[in-house]
């Protein structure tokens, strides 16, 4: 009951963004992948949900490849992506962006329940539902981005840069929201940050990316406090 | 008086068939982003359709309804069969921005030879099922009939359901977010190929329905639609391109301009209004008058 | 080496020129009025690939254009009395002109707006010109350029005079764009076509570009539009119809929308298609649906199959598969 990932390589045009990379994302943790910009984060995890095709290796999720497979599929399957920045539709009210991933779910009482559960945890959202998403705030949108995913109760939870562009004070609650759900959900979460300290202070386990190859893998604590992979990748 | 009535109404009902015209282009539009210009053959061949089962039914209603559903299955087997294979192939080369526009050029030409294969090009009309003849107003008959009406009402009804699929249901809020952004939709669980058939089908409903109320005025044969498919691009261009809203506002505005310049000064006036009424647009405006997006121009 | 492509081109086109020479002297009329006629496509489609191919922007009223040069070529030979050679030449700059104009309102914005805007025109111009006395209506005008000059002798037909007219002006014309492609121009074009974000930020201005690519094209056209009439001595709205756009797109298609060199093969398609289906149809008979529809149903198929299997022209799926 893991996600594991084996060999993995990937070209993002004529760059090999991943390289022959293999991890395992252990269940119900919380797994930060950090590394500078251009270390191939994002390409690995639109790979991991099926925005993108890989060139060779595997990629299984309770044994069953998530590779090369549609996204609706995998995202019905449990496996929920957050993309970068904009995966809010701006054009639609708070309350149609969080009703998107319950549409196609078939017991519609734990939609509902599921919607409570998100309010709940991040109240700003409901006080906003009939609002377009578009007037929303940074770390708002992200809220509800993150929020939209679990709707659809997933079982792995792709989370792409959620701090990107947000102020660091926000920053905070949001890494402090999204353990929260963790915690509530039962939930295992890839964290891909560049905000390598804050998300490994959240986090259970740590990877270092380094131009598309993994150049370590570690506890959290253990990343945070080992001088080496400080200094050379993390740059504090 | 009675001219200016009669303008303000005939402009109406030809606005509503405009605007049925415009919401197939818009709803393609915004799913696909490409303009499919085969829309007015397939709208020719689902009236001729609707022609052959109001000739065979002796019905002008079971044509129209007729009409609509193949206008549906049309829609949904070109976009499934046709479109999604060619966005499939062309992935590379200065040609993948124009193909799939050149796809449903080829497939508008292609679809007008059958249906001159068919039907010959002999001009067929189909019966209106009430009076063509104008109403007395005041004494004097006025251009605009109580099949006038009828298109009016049945193109607002349209346009009615039309609003409820897409604000109050379900399926509604899958067609919206998927043309939003594909993307986000997929990843939420929403399947966005089938959804935007969907999308495909219900413009090629749209295209079956403006053509069964536009032939009882007119004539139908292989190209009958293709002045159809001009307004409904203007009324689109007017309205925005990607929203329903405006290209219902946008058909009715070049309803408005095309009855009254044709009433007032000259009947001769229809193509060079609408012209004009574009280019202005274009000029002014290129957003288009009701669109909140940006970014058109270069 | 800038200097010596220029003159190989113009010695490539030179040969083509004696060749194409020796061969209107040895073949009968019947080949001559077709082998104008390919010229007058050829230089029809060039313009669409000087356009599309070149700039990336796509035009449905090419036909529309070429019928703006016919009337100006017509018009200013019977009211203004210039001379055929004259007329030509006002088609091509009253068609650039126009192309200016509207290009000037529709070919700066991306997107569907030229393809639409110039569809609308197509559709509607046949219809707009039906209304102006000076054009003639339904009957349109005569455009007659007279005999040829006596000095070519008496043997020499009129079929051959248009021939000659037509490979000239189709082959300098041509010449002409292909050196304007080879040029810095060309290379622009081709950048704002790839790219219009970095060609914009590298200081290009691009919708002044596209609109005097637009302008260019549209008088190529309108000297294809001149010719077309000279051949069938007079012009009317309905030997422009729309189809005559979707005709030069699919031709142009065919050849590779970005390979000048096609546009012979082009020409000689466009030109081929009516005879064959006319063959077809004395072979097979059919109805009169079937007769009028089959040159259509070719040219759309023909244009379907050309963008699902060789997308980027025939060239293109050579040079791949010797790779």
């Amino acid at each position: 009951m893991s996600l594991i990932v084996d060999n993995l390589t990937i070209d993002h045009g004529a760059i090999r963004a991943i390289n022959n990379v293999s991890f395992i994302v252990p269940k119900s943790k919380l797994t930060a992948i950090i590394g500078a910009n251009g270390a191939g984060k994002t390409t690995l995890l639109r790979t991991l949900s099926g925005l993108k095709e890989p060139n060779s290796g595997s990629a299984t999720w309770n044994g069953e490849s998530v590779l090369n497979r549609k996204p609706e599929d995998l995202a019905r399957s449990g496996i929920m992506h957050v993309s970068d920045g904009k995966s809010v539709i701006s054009e639609l009210t708070v309350k149609d962006n969080l009703a998107l991933s319950g549409l196609w779910r078939k017991d519609k009482k734990d939609v509902a329940k599921a919607t409570e559960e998100v309010i709940e945890i991040s109240p700003i959202l409901g006080q906003r539902l009939g609002q377009i998403s578009g007037s929303l705030s940074g770390g708002e949108r992200q809220m509800l981005a993150i929020g939209r995913a679990l709707i659809a109760r997933p079982k792995l939870l792709l989370l792409d840069e959620p701090s990107l562009g947000l102020a660091p004070l926000i920053i905070e609650q949001i890494f402090q929201t999204i353990k929260t759900f963790v915690t509530k959900m039962d939930l295992t979460v890839v964290l891909v940050e560049q905000n390598a300290v804050g998300a490994l202070k959240i986090a259970d386990q740590g990877v270092v990316l380094n131009l598309g190859s993994v150049v370590a893998v570690d506890s959290a604590a253990n990343l945070l406090n080992d001088p080496v992979v400080r200094s050379a990748y993390l740059g504090f | 008086m009675n001219q200016f009535i009669t303008a303000v109404l005939t402009s109406l009902s030809s606005g509503a068939i405009y605007a049925l015209m415009s919401i197939s282009l818009v709803l393609v539009w915004r799913s696909t982003r490409v303009v499919n210009f085969a829309q007015a053959g397939q709208a020719v061949l689902t009236t001729f359709i609707g022609y052959e089962v109001t000739v065979r039914s002796g019905s002008y209603w079971i044509g129209l309804i007729a009409a609509v559903i193949s206008g549906a299955l049309v829609g949904a087997i070109i976009d499934r069969f046709f479109m999604r294979p060619i966005f499939k192939r062309v992935k590379s080369g200065p040609i993948v921005m124009i193909a799939p526009v050149v796809a449903t050029l080829g497939l508008l030409g292609l679809i007008q030879a059958i249906i001159g294969f068919i039907w010959g090009f002999t001009y067929v009309s189909i019966e209106a099922p009430v009076s063509t003849d104008g109403y007395n107003l005041f004494g004097t008959v006025v251009a605009f009939s109580p099949f006038n009406l009828m298109v009016l009402v049945a193109a607002t009804i349209a346009m009615l359901l039309l609003t409820l699929l897409f604000q109050k249901t379900n399926i509604g809020l899958a067609l919206r977010a998927s043309a939003f952004s594909p993307e986000i939709a997929r990843l939420s669980g929403i399947k966005v190929d089938a959804v935007r058939t969907l999308g495909w089908a219900i413009a090629g409903a749209a295209g079956g329905l403006a053509g069964m109320l536009y032939v009882p005025g007119s004539y139908l044969h292989p190209n009958a639609m293709d002045v159809l498919l001009v307004f409904g691009f203007i009324a689109a261009v007017i309205g925005g391109l990607d929203s329903l809203f405006g290209a219902v506002a946008g058909a009715m505005i070049l309803g408005f301009a095309i009855n009254f310049a044709t009433s007032y000064i000259s009947y001769k006036l229809v193509f060079i209004t609408a012209f004009a009424l574009l280019i202005t647009v274009l000029l002014v405006k290129p957003n288009g008058i009701f669109s909140s997006s940006k970014g058109r121009k270069d | 080496m800038k200097n010596t492509s220029v003159r190989k081109r113009g010695l490539i086109f030179i040969a083509i020129g004696w060749a194409l020479l020796l061969i209107g002297d040895r073949v009968d009329e019947l080949a001559l009025s077709q082998g104008a006629l390919v010229a007058t496509y050829a230089l029809a489609i060039a313009s669409i690939i000087l356009l599309t191919g070149y700039s990336g922007q796509l035009s449905l009223g090419h036909s529309a254009l070429m019928a703006v040069g016919a009337y100006a070529a017509a018009l200013s030979t019977n009211n203004l009395g210039l001379s055929p050679a004259i007329a030509l030449v006002v088609a091509a700059f009253v068609a650039g002109l126009f192309g200016l104009i509207l290009g000037f309102g529709v070919a700066r914005l991306s997107g569907p707006y030229l393809a639409g805007t110039t569809l609308a025109l197509a559709v509607s111009l046949p219809t707009i010109a039906n209304q102006f006395a000076i054009l003639g209506g339904e009957q349109g005008v005569a455009f007659d350029i007279g005999l040829p000059p006596a000095r070519f002798g008496e043997e020499f037909s009129q079929y051959k005079w248009f021939f000659w007219i037509c490979a000239l002006a189709a082959l300098l014309m041509i010449w002409l764009i292909s050196n304007i492609l080879a040029s810095r121009y060309g290379r622009i074009f081709r950048a704002l076509r790839d790219n219009p974000v970095a060609a914009s930020l590298s200081g290009i201005n691009v919708g002044r570009l596209k609109v005097v690519a637009f302008s260019l094209s549209a008088g190529v056209a309108g000297l294809a539009g001149g010719l077309l009439v000279m051949l069938i001595s007079g012009v009317s709205p309905s030997a422009f119809p729309l189809s005559l756009s979707f005709s030069l797109l699919t031709g142009a298609v065919v050849t590779g929308v970005y390979n000048l060199k096609g546009v012979m093969l082009g020409g000689l398609i466009l030109v081929a298609i009516p005879e064959i289906a006319e063959s077809v149809v004395s072979r097979i008979g059919g109805s009169e649906g079937f007769t009028v529809a089959l040159p259509g149903f070719l040219v759309s198929a023909l244009l379907i199959l050309a963008v699902v299997f060789t997308p980027n022209g025939p060239g293109h799926l050579l040079h791949k598969k010797k790779h």
